[in-house]
């Protein structure tokens, strides 16, 4: 099986892309996208990415509901900087933090989700000292962006484990 | 545009409602990135577009195709993914360079590189 | 009525959008430095996209679909290539 499929969820979400591209769901196309999927998943195997094993969906929903719930928010937030304008330019700036995570796949995603939520950008972070400089678009409350940045770690570690 | 006043009225003001709402979105994202003065704070402008206005238009197209033609294909959700995932990969890279261009520029107002880890040799 | 109002609404939309492209536009020719100009681009790059959902969705039409996906890959990938140029640190202006 392991041979056959070296990432099943790779393949699985690969077939999936296929069906909606092609948009039915015929004996052909079906094969033809499983030939595709476990094809391109052995190309994977060879560029051998970082193997993560995320542990119980449960967390990983509750996870993207917070995202999900945040870029609302903070999409809401930006509006309200961007249409105040010039009458009150935005006090943005650098922030530092330190990061206690391992997992190369718990960054990557820790990464996407600062960058996709309007307001924070991740910039930089460096591997020796693990610290992170992101910039925010609104410095009045330095404390409330630290600690969402601290609550993403502390859910990625326990999904990540 | 005769078809789209096939559509039931409940169907027709959700579509209308969203796709208006997603470009208007998408219109303040603009507006950010052309009033805001440093580069840092435009780096947080598209993000509106690609977040809020990408969502709130697919669904507005899911809900328009799927009432109409009454098949229940979602292949926007294929855009969504994609935007989604590819979004901030740019921006990080759009990022990074300008940090990089700022220091090797020494410019005022940019954080200096992290100093390495490793302990100083004591004199 | 109920006409009316879908397209008017469905032309507001698209009104708005096209703003947006033109001020994309405006900070890519401004921009003072070549990352606005590249960020300008990528902006360009997802309205033009949220666009032509909306012609989409006004025509009944899902070839714009195809088209949509497609400025998104091809914009993705030209601004990962020009990220990656101003990463190489050779062209400072």
């Amino acid at each position: 099986m392991r041979t056959w499929f070296p990432y099943p969820l790779l393949s699985f979400g690969l077939l999936l892309i296929w069906l909606l591209l092609n948009q039915s769901v015929a004996p052909g196309t079906i094969v033809m996208g499983t030939v595709l999927a476990t094809g391109l998943a052995w190309v994977t195997l060879k560029l051998s990415p970082v193997r993560s094993h995320p542990r119980r969906i449960l967390l990983v929903l509750h996870f993207g509901l917070t995202v999900a719930f945040d870029v609302i928010r903070s999409n809401l937030a930006v509006t309200a900087v961007i249409l105040r304008g010039r009458r009150r330019p935005p006090s943005s700036g650098f922030l530092t933090v330190d990061l206690d995570l391992d997992d190369e796949n718990a960054l990557a995603l820790l990464a996407c989700v600062m960058t996709a939520t309007p307001g924070t950008a991740w910039l930089e972070y460096d591997r020796g000292r693990k610290s992170l400089l992101f910039h925010v678009l609104d410095m009045e409350n330095e404390d409330v962006w630290l600690d969402t940045v601290k609550r993403y770690e502390a859910a990625l570690k326990e999904i990540f484990g | 545009m005769s078809h789209l006043t096939d559509l039931p009225v409940w169907a027709a003001v959700l579509v209308c409602g969203l796709t208006v709402l997603g470009a208007a979105v998408a219109l303040i994202g603009s507006v950010g990135l052309l009033r805001f003065t440093s580069f840092y704070e435009r780096l947080h402008a598209p993000t509106l577009a690609t977040s809020g206005g990408v969502l709130l238009i697919c669904t507005a197209s899911i809900i328009c195709f799927a009432v109409l033609q009454s098949r229940w294909v979602f292949h926007e959700i294929l855009i969504i993914v994609f935007v989604v995932v590819t979004t901030p990969v740019t921006l990080m890279l759009l990022g990074q360079a300008a940090l990089y261009r700022d220091r090797v520029e020494e410019k005022r107002g940019v954080p200096l590189k992290q100093r390495p880890t490793r302990e100083e040799p004591t004199e | 009525m109920m006409e009316l109002a879908i397209i008017w609404s469905i032309l507001i939309a698209q009104i708005m959008l096209g703003l947006a492209m033109a001020f994309a536009f405006y900070r890519m020719v401004r921009g003072p430095r070549a990352q606005d100009r590249i960020l300008g681009l990528d902006t360009l790059y997802i309205n033009a996209m949220l666009m032509l959902l909306t012609f989409g969705i006004r025509t009944a039409n899902s070839l714009y679909f195809e088209s949509a996906l497609i400025v998104a890959l091809i914009g993705f990938v030209s601004s990962i290539a020009f990220g990656k140029f101003l990463m190489r640190g050779e062209i400072i202006e």
